[in-house]
Order: structure tokens, then sequence, then C-alpha cells
């Protein structure tokens, strides 16, 4: 009987991870081969950009770390805690400054993008593994909380729009369950590639509340739970998004 | 920063059966009709002409305009009969070119 219970809680749970969709499969089937056929996807200038960048210097990534397909499985593992909290692109800009004694790119620079481009795409076909710990977990449940706070002029939260009404439609496009797992992303609205981080920013923005500094600690917190409620989706960074 | 280019060619390719070329180059084909943030009209800069030859012979060209975007990706199909070298040319204002070449294998 116990076994049956434990059976039957198992379908329930499996059923459960099964209604999480990532946003690539919910797109147009124009974009998602767009995404899936590397000799259309518009982030190659970025990607062709972040090999070069790699191997750029005398002090370059490539004298650490060998060829970027060492890293496999690294982009799994973000938001990680390392004397607080960092995210991929802020990894990169640490080792920029540390390693490298390079002064620090500006949010969004187009190398720190390819180079999380390059280093993202290694793991693609891998489930997010986003790491645990006391900090983080702390991070999380703050992050947590900002993602179902009501904020902005349109007393909007994410989990309204992400949770409650993700599949039905906001100004004709669709709304979508808000995972995190092909990031960066390249956005055709943008027309370039852009992280988490500008997502978000601009998601604050288009609920008309105060826009988060680049690597606040609401931002890195909202992305370490992002992380959470993403774990265990299949990467195939980098995305493309309408 | 070196201009980057990414050019897409099919894996095997048959003597006679026309295959496809894909060509894109990083640039920002600034049409001269926009301004910066601060006011100041953005200079023309685009680029003009793209080339295409097999082994010197031209086979393919196109001329591009400001309503083009950034970044012009280009898709076009070729056939060859023999094995050669594709090379590839990009033109453009304040002296823009841009060479690229791939050895073409036909089975």
């Amino acid at each position: 009987m116990r076994s049956a219970w434990l059976l039957l809680l198992a379908v329930a749970l499996a059923a459960h991870a099964d209604d999480r969709r990532s946003g690539r499969e919910t797109m147009s089937p124009a974009l998602r081969t767009l995404q899936a056929d590397d000799a259309q996807h518009p982030a190659q200038l970025a990607l062709a950009l972040g090999r070069e960048q790699w191997a750029a210097g005398a002090r370059s990534c490539a004298s650490c770390h060998g060829e970027p397909e060492k890293l496999r499985g690294a982009a799994t593992r973000y938001p990680a805690w390392d004397q607080g909290i960092v995210d991929l692109p802020g990894r990169i800009q640490r080792c920029r400054v540390k390693h490298q004694q390079q002064p620090a790119w500006a949010p969004e620079a187009e190398p720190l993008l390819a180079l999380s481009a390059l280093v993202a795409q290694q793991s693609r076909g891998l489930p997010l593994r986003p790491p645990l710990g006391p900090e983080l977990d702390q991070a999380a449940a703050r992050g947590q909380r900002i993602y179902t706070t009501r904020i902005g002029a349109l007393n909007l939260s994410c989990a309204q729009c992400h949770d409650e009404r993700a599949g039905l439609r906001l100004g004709g496009s669709l709304i979508p369950q808000g995972h995190v797992d092909d990031y960066p992303v390249y956005r055709l609205e943008w027309q370039s590639l852009g992280s988490l981080q500008r997502r978000l920013r601009g998601c604050a923005s288009g609920v008309r509340a105060k826009v988060w500094d680049w690597d606040s600690a609401e931002l890195l917190a909202l992305q370490t739970y992002l992380a959470r409620r993403s774990a265990g989706l299949t990467m195939q960074p980098p995305g493309v998004r309408p | 920063m070196a201009t980057r280019a990414v050019i897409t060619l099919p894996t095997a390719i048959k003597a006679g059966q026309a295959f496809e070329v894909r060509a894109t180059v990083a640039h920002a084909m600034e049409t001269g009709y926009r301004s910066s943030d601060e006011g100041v009209r953005l200079p023309r800069d685009l680029v003009r002409r793209f080339e295409c030859r097999l082994d010197g012979e031209l086979v393919f060209a196109a001329d591009l305009f400001a309503a083009i975007s950034a970044n012009p990706y280009l898709a076009f199909w070729l056939r060859a009969d023999k094995p050669g070298e594709l090379s590839f040319i990009w033109r453009g204002d304040n002296g823009f070119e841009h060479r690229e070449t791939r050895p073409l294998t036909v089975a």
C-alpha cells in the first residue's frame, strides 16, 4: 500500500515536472528552427567573437582553461556562491579583473555577452543544476519573495504573468513560463544578445517599476530563485527569442 | 576588433548539384538617417557590394543599400562541377573591405 502511495507521488511529481516548458518549445516553428539550426542562428557572429576573445591576449582564457569545450557543464552551475553571489557573466568579469588584470567590461558589453554565450553553449543538452548552500538558499528565498510581490505602477508580480497566466496572451504574444535555460539569448526585438539581467530589467520597466541596478542583490536573488525554478530543464543556450 | 564573418557550406557537396551558401558579416550598416542619443546624426556607413567568386570567376554578387539590416545575411545557391576555392569579399564605405576564402570539395 505504502509503495503504491510512493508510486502515485512519484507519478504526480513527474506529471508536475512535465508542466514546465522551456520558452523555446512554445515559440513559433520558424523561431525554433532558427535556434536549432546553427547555420541560421543569429548569435553565430557573437560566438565567433567569443572564440576570438577566448584566445586573445597573453593571459587569455585559453591559457588557463584550454579549449572552450572543456567548460562543458560549467554554465549549468550558476548563479553560484563565491564570496557573494555570482552569475556566469559575473564570473567572467571576475576572471577578467582578477586573473587577466584587465578593466571590467560595462554590463552587456559585446565581448562579455559573446564570452558568456560561448561558455553557455558548451552546456547544451545538459540539465540546469544550480548549486545549493545556506547563502544561496537565503538568496533564493528572497528571490521568490520578489517574484511573488506586486511591483510598479501596473502593480503586477512576476508570478501573476509567468505562473498564473503562462500560455495566455499579452497583446498578441504568448506569455512564456519564464524559464532561464537558454541565457544569454538573442532577442529579435533587441537585435542582439542579452543577458538574463537585461531581460529582468526589461520586465521591471515593463510594469513601470524602479529598475534594479546591474548586479544588484535583488537581481542576483531573483536569478538564484529562477535558476532553481528551472532546475532540471535541458539547456540549449544561446537561445533565440522573439 | 577584427571583422568577423560566418560562412556556412553544406558538409557534402555533389558535382553538378545545387548547394546553399550562407554568409554573414559583422557590420553596423548605419543608414545615415539615424541620430545618436545625443542628437548627433550618425554618418552613413554601409556595406555596398558583396561578391562571391569560384576560382576567380564571379558566381554571385549583390549590391547592398541602406534598408538592409545590420550584419547582412545572404543565402544563395551555387552549382559546381569540380573542386575549387570560393572567395568572398565585402566592400563598403570608409574603405571597408573584408575577404574570406573557403575550399570547395566536390564529391
